[in-house]
């Protein structure tokens, strides 16, 4: 009897072992199918851009749909200003949230578990609650329609310091202290001994950013007016707008050329991306 | 931060008692922006569409990402591993507005890739964008097609960090596997199924760019979120104060059902 209760534990296990991956496998196909269907279909010929069964494998690719993409907008135009703004956010977002994560973290100053608290309190709140007077803060500093609208505004992050913070805080404090014996300031403190051990949370809040910001549509399609000065999500939706005259192989064909970037970054910092979204979980 | 963040909250609060179109003075009208949206139609069915899909977008992406997290840590080799981490988080790294491009193909309801399969299998085709309750679900699904990776993600990491000896412990006295799930590793990770709700929650209660993109919010107002409402009041309509009531009850929600969610986990998260 042991033995038959045992040989049916094994084959239940088996089976479930086995629906397992079939489960696995159809998940996967779901996540990347439509991915797969995005870029083969960008390389379809217009006449058959919309026939079904769909060709996965693409053996007669056909680029000119690319090449219609950049007749069709100013394509270049929206990278260029897609890539003007996120560097900027990247850049001035690294510099502001190590210098609040860190004095978060290491300096003592009166209120300062409650004016984190209040940090931590505004990642609760909608973009959309704060957007009409962000608006019209921008039009009063005379950046209406213009990439300073969505830079300036987007300096500060709570989530990013939240994240330096926490990392500062693994640091030993007594570094520090000895560098302060030796005479270094406050500054030099934070510029030569800690922000140089930093790199890994630099990375993580970097990309997660770059990613972010790159793929922002909301705040682009309210402060943005002239064509000029769209970036690339609002430049493609405007793409699918003309449709009129060219096929939706064009218009994925420009959803292609938005998306690698972010693509080519995933490939070579797979590991931040993952630290960043796991960091948050308040471990 | 306080310049972005901080007074904009004060000011969206201030604004919502006024009437004010950016160019004339504003006016003081008191609570009639809130009394007037307790009457509009409009704006009420845009509150019962945004709780429902943020319901059933959390609902899924967490059990999901939970069950496909339990799958993927079963796996013993590491190519399979980083095969099915990449191929869910890839969703993620796509902008929103060029999902709701290629989805919107994909959902046509003629020409469409959904509809074909489901011919092939000898099921009807479905109006996905044309009908109101098909074009609520193609926004969830979309939606949670883009957003499962993140969930999938938080709890792979929280999996891992399950000891060891516990789960050993588990299986000498004779556990089976979905015991063990039910009872040791979810309650184990249930500070960061936690974080992943109510995460996901403040997310899904600000979908936009997928109704806007894909059904313009309709058919009708199937599928008109409460911030499209707020975006065509306060952006289209030129009514800023009234905008900011909007968003000032959708912070309210917000922040009610995400305190309902920390005070129901007084009753199953469980801290080490």
């Amino acid at each position: 009897m042991p033995r038959t209760a045992s040989t049916v534990g094994g084959l239940t296990r088996a089976v479930g072992r086995s629906l397992g991956i079939v489960v696995l496998v159809v998940a996967a196909v779901t996540a990347l199918g439509p991915l797969l269907w995005t870029l083969t279909t960008s390389l379809r010929t217009p006449a058959e851009s919309f026939t079904n069964p769909p060709q996965w494998l693409p053996l007669h690719p056909d680029f000119s749909n690319y090449a219609a993409v950049f007749e069709q907008i100013p394509i270049g135009r929206f990278f260029l200003n897609s890539v003007i703004v996120t560097l900027l956010i990247v850049a001035g977002q690294t510099v502001t949230c190590m210098l609040s994560g860190y004095a978060f973290a290491m300096l003592k100053f009166p209120g300062r578990n409650a004016i984190f608290f209040a940090f931590l309190a505004t990642m609760m709140v909608p973009l959309q609650t704060i957007i009409i007077p962000v608006f019209v803060i921008v039009r009063y500093m005379g950046l209406s329609d213009s990439l300073g609208s969505l830079v300036i505004p987007a300096l500060g992050s709570a989530f990013g310091t939240f994240l330096m913070r926490q990392y500062f805080l693994q640091m030993p404090k007594e570094l520090g202290e000895a560098a302060t014996i030796d005479g270094a300031s406050y500054f030099q403190v934070f510029s030569l001994v800690y922000a140089r051990m930093a790199g890994p949370a630099i990375a993580t809040l970097a990309i997660l950013n770059f990613s972010g910001f790159w793929a922002e549509f909301y705040r682009p399609l309210i402060f943005l007016q002239t064509q000029d000065n769209y970036t690339l999500p609002l430049g493609l939706v405007g793409l699918q707008g003309n449709l009129g005259t060219g096929s939706i192989s064009v218009v994925l064909a420009g959803v292609v050329l938005a998306m690698i970037p972010s693509v080519l970054l995933f490939i070579f910092a797979q590991r931040y991306f993952i630290e960043g979204i796991t960091a948050g979980s308040f471990r | 931060m306080t310049v972005f963040t901080g007074l904009p909250i004060l000011a969206s609060f201030g604004l919502s008692f006024f009437s004010w179109d950016v160019i004339s003075d504003p006016q003081f009208v008191g609570a009639d922006n809130y009394v007037r949206m307790a009457g509009d139609a409009a704006v009420l069915s845009s509150f019962r569409v945004t709780i429902l899909m943020a319901i059933s977008v959390v609902v899924l992406q967490l059990a999901l990402g939970l069950g496909l997290a339990v799958l993927v840590n079963q796996r013993r080799s590491d190519v399979a591993r980083t095969f099915f981490r990449t191929a869910f988080y890839l969703p993620l790294l796509a902008s929103t507005a060029a999902v709701s491009i290629f989805m919107g193909y994909m959902f046509d309801y003629k020409f469409g890739l959904i509809n074909y399969y489901l011919q092939l299998v000898g099921l009807s085709s479905v109006p996905w964008l044309t009908s109101g309750f098909g074009a609520f679900v193609t926004i969830v699904l979309v939606a949670v097609w883009q957003q499962v990776g993140f969930t999938f993600v938080l709890f792979v990491a929280a999996l891992m960090s399950v000891p060891k000896e516990i789960l050993e412990a588990a299986s000498i006295d004779g556990a089976k596997p979905w015991a063990t799930l039910i009872r040791i590793k979810v309650p184990l990770i249930s500070p960061t199924i936690l974080f992943a709700g109510v995460v996901a929650f403040i997310n899904a209660m600000q979908l936009f760019d997928q109704p806007y993109i894909m059904t313009k919010g309709g058919p009708g107002t199937a599928t008109t979120t409460t911030t499209i409402v707020m975006y065509q009041s306060a952006f289209q309509n030129l009514q800023f104060g009234y905008g900011s009531a909007i968003s000032i009850i959708l912070l309210l929600m917000i922040l009610a059902v995400t305190g309902l969610q920390f005070l129901a986990a007084r009753k199953w998260v469980f801290y080490q």
